[in-house]
């Protein structure tokens, strides 16, 4: 039962990064592709009807992980206390910045809030690249399971931590240089002419940038964790997962002259490398850096039997109908976006 | 300062701004599906920019909303662990609920219902409006069931390791508490949406401006209002404080200034709580109210403050005295100013009654006023409880969140929505110049 809910949470947490990855990407490419307050527009418009559906993922993850892992959910929150703070602020000033900036038509107005949406969005990428790497390595739990973790200490990655440190960052470059290809993409596949093109060739610059990247995260990952060796020595099967990574990554280069199959490798890629982790590690949520015994698993983290049985009737049905409207929603939305549309 | 009331004051400043905002989201929606019907059931172009006009605005507050929203879900785990470890499993499944089935159905449709007019039809936005308002409705559902459970804990039992299990989920969507905390709670929603609505055509009708929308806003926003202020205080307020009298009698006590168990205990109606003399000082009372409200027998017992153990009272009687009777004084006051307007609707003058209008105009701040002082009614008088009877409030605290790194995200977040606070008076401001014949 805890494995079942250990891969709905994770499930969900892929699909919120698929999701809004492509929106975050939109917003860090949006200050390098669109020249004119008219292709600003049209970024803004690819994005305008579902951005804050797909924030919704980050609230289901984080409400599925609250009820099912309550221990992680509240060992994790207060130890990335600052960084998660700081996540929260991000995203406030990310959702204004869509939604406001279209509201006054100044000189002065637009180009603040379009700097503030690329930023954010930027920051963003990087925290949660940050917050994936802190997992992967572990954390000082101590024997109540918590614990309290400072912005960064003197960037190593053994002993007293921080929540940046060399591997931590390098996860966070990936991570970015993954949603700005992801986000290029998107902004590719819902725009035309000039715009589109810039898209395409900002996405192309990404792809370079992150196959080097991926290759470097992929070892230190195995050096610095060995349960993630272990697992897979354990269970061959699980490379799967990596082997999903490696096909979105080199269907992203094989195809990217067509126009959606490209940016359904970049999200084949983020599920491939999110569900390699998570394979990784299990049955860790949250690996202990200072004792490999320590540390919380699906098994001491997870809520009563009763409460993840109950969970799990409700739980299915109501994502499927949520599945539905999103179905719905895209479809509505699809095909390029044409600025003479209504809305804001 | 400690930690604690840091934490504390954290979490009352980020939700009491935070509320400001949803209460107007689903009384609005409310409003918003009733202009659409007369756009259906009458085929007037009017009704439907009516409703435009209202979407634009419904947009800005529903944006404010969801941004102050996902700190709230993130506070349980980051200000509050040790609750969150221990009751995790309970309160974490409604809170769960909430993303699941009203945050997607929401979040969809506002996009559908904002951006889709043509694509859909008249039937099919109709269609989207209602399931936005279904979905902040159901929203509010799942935040009240998991206050209600705060309040009134239900369905539960005790773990190996003192964490709280849930046993019941049926227990937990049924308890008794829930359902007039629920109602008292959306009609008061209702209560800022239609004095919102009713204020901005009062304007409209004041400046000599876009007057047929006004004659419309006035007449929804008293319409929904005097319905929805005579629901706040009969049956749904009187039902929540009968809840209050049964499960919580320390905070009945002290929210109505009864320091003494009296048979025929009068109701406060004006005066200052001196807890340290145990009395009540400059008091003006109705003599045998309370006895009367509480147990209808004018001279039933009602305990007060000392037949409870002072570590079961509440830790700020006055806040909560006072919270209290701000909410009565201004949900009185509410029925008095809808009843009059709605005589004058009805009479056919009201349109031409400028003092009236201003009246209605001036209103419009209140009921935010009177709803955020009914939940730190609701929260104080929980106090010293997290979870009524099960955990005090420095129990619920993370532990490792040290004293200076929540004053700093205290401070953050209240830099962060004084700007907030500002751009969203400046948007809705020019919402309501630019008028409905813009949109």
């Amino acid at each position: 039962m805890q494995t079942i809910w250990f891969m709905l949470v994770a499930v969900t947490i892929a699909v919120y990064v698929v999701l809004d990855g492509f929106d975050l990407g939109a917003g860090i490419v949006q200050l390098l592709v669109a020249r004119t307050d008219g292709e600003r527009r049209q970024v803004l418009r690819s994005i305008g009807p579902v951005w804050d559906g797909n924030e919704v993922w980050l609230l289901a993850g984080g409400g599925t992980l609250y009820f099912a892992f309550p221990a992680l959910y509240a060992s994790s929150f207060s130890g990335f206390y600052l960084p998660l703070t700081m996540v929260l602020w991000l995203l406030i000033l990310r959702g204004i910045s869509i939604e406001f900036r279209n509201h006054i038509d100044s000189l002065v107005w637009k180009p603040f809030w379009d700097v503030v949406f690329g930023g954010a969005s930027a920051l963003l990428a990087i925290f949660f690249g940050a917050a994936l790497g802190n997992v992967v390595r572990g954390v000082p739990l101590d024997n109540a399971n918590e614990f309290f973790l400072p912005l960064w200490t003197n960037f190593g990655i053994g002993g007293a931590v921080g929540i940046l440190d060399w591997y931590t960052v390098l996860v966070a470059v990936a991570a970015f240089a993954t949603l700005t290809a992801h986000g290029a993409l998107w902004v590719a596949l819902k725009t035309e002419g000039e715009l589109e093109q810039r898209a395409r060739r900002v996405a192309q610059a990404g792809w370079w940038g992150l196959l080097p990247l991926t290759v470097a995260i992929t070892w230190c990952s195995f050096a610095i964790q060995p349960r993630l060796s272990a697992s897979f020595g354990a269970r061959p099967w699980g490379y799967v997962f990596p082997l999903l990574a490696v096909a979105g990554l080199v269907g992203m280069r094989a195809l990217h002259r067509r126009s959606i199959a490209p940016f359904l490798c970049s999200s084949l890629f983020i599920v491939g490398m999110l569900t390699s982790a998570a394979f990784g590690l299990y049955p860790y949520v949250l690996p202990s850096n200072l004792d490999p015994r320590l540390g919380l698993t699906v098994y001491n983290a997870a809520a009563a039997q009763y409460g993840l049985k109950v969970g799990l009737a409700w739980f299915i049905p109501g994502m499927l109908l949520a599945t539905g409207y999103f179905v719905y929603t895209y479809r509505s939305f699809a095909g390029k976006v044409a600025l003479e549309d209504e809305g804001h | 300062m400690d930690a604690l009331t840091i934490h504390r004051l954290h979490f009352a400043f980020t939700v009491t701004f935070h509320y400001l905002f949803p209460q107007l989201t689903m009384g609005l929606a409310l409003l918003l599906v009733a202009l659409k019907t007369m756009a259906l059931r009458t085929g007037d172009e009017h009704y439907n920019r009516a409703a435009r006009f209202w979407a634009r605005i419904f947009a800005i507050n529903f944006a404010m909303g969801v941004v102050t929203g996902i700190p709230m879900e993130f506070q349980f785990g980051t200000n509050w662990a040790r609750f969150s470890k221990y009751a995790g499993g309970v309160i974490g499944q409604t809170l769960a609920m909430e993303g699941v089935f009203s945050f997607f159905l929401e979040s969809s449709f506002l996009g559908l219902f904002l951006f889709g007019e043509n694509k859909l039809g008249p039937k099919g936005h109709w269609l989207a409006g209602f399931l936005v308002f279904l979905g902040s409705w159901l929203s509010g559902f799942f935040i009240v069931a998991t206050d209600a459970w705060m309040q009134h804990p239900v369905g539960y039992a005790l773990g190996p390791h003192g964490e709280i299990l849930l046993s019941s989920f049926w227990a937990l969507l049924l308890n008794p508490w829930l359902p007039w905390q629920y109602l008292h709670n959306m009609i008061g929603a209702v209560v800022t949406g239609s004095f919102g609505m009713a204020a901005v055509g009062a304007f409209y009708l004041l400046v000599k401006r876009a007057e047929r929308y006004g004659q419309t806003f006035v007449r929804v926003g008293v319409i929904a209002g005097v319905a929805a202020t005579v629901l706040m205080l009969f049956p749904t307020g009187d039902q929540q404080g009968k809840n209050i009298a049964f499960h919580q009698p320390p905070t009945l006590a002290a929210m109505e200034g009864l320091f003494k168990t009296e048979a025929g205990a009068p109701l406060a109606l004006i005066g200052q709580p001196d807890v340290e003399k145990h009395r009540l000082d400059n008091p003006l009372v109705v003599p045998r109210a309370l006895s009367f409200l509480t147990y209808q027998r004018w001279k039933a017992q009602v305990r007060g403050l000392d037949a409870f153990p002072p570590d079961r009272w509440p830790d700020n009687i006055p806040l909560l005295y006072f919270s209290y009777h701000i909410m009565v004084g201004l949900g009185t006051i509410f029925i008095a100013v809808m009843a009059l307007a709605a005589v004058w609707l009805w009479r056919g003058r009201l349109f031409a009654q400028r003092k009236l209008l201003w009246l209605l105009m001036l209103c419009a701040p209140f009921p935010y006023i009177a709803n955020t002082a009914g939940w730190i009614t609701a929260e104080t008088g929980r106090q010293p409880w997290l979870i009524y009877g099960l955990m005090r409030t420095p129990e619920g605290v993370s532990p490792h969140v040290s004293a200076g790194n929540a004053l700093f995200t205290l401070i953050g977040f209240m830099g962060m929505y004084v700007v907030l606070a500002i751009l969203f008076l400046l948007l809705v401001y020019r919402e309501i110049e630019q008028g409905p014949e813009a949109v």
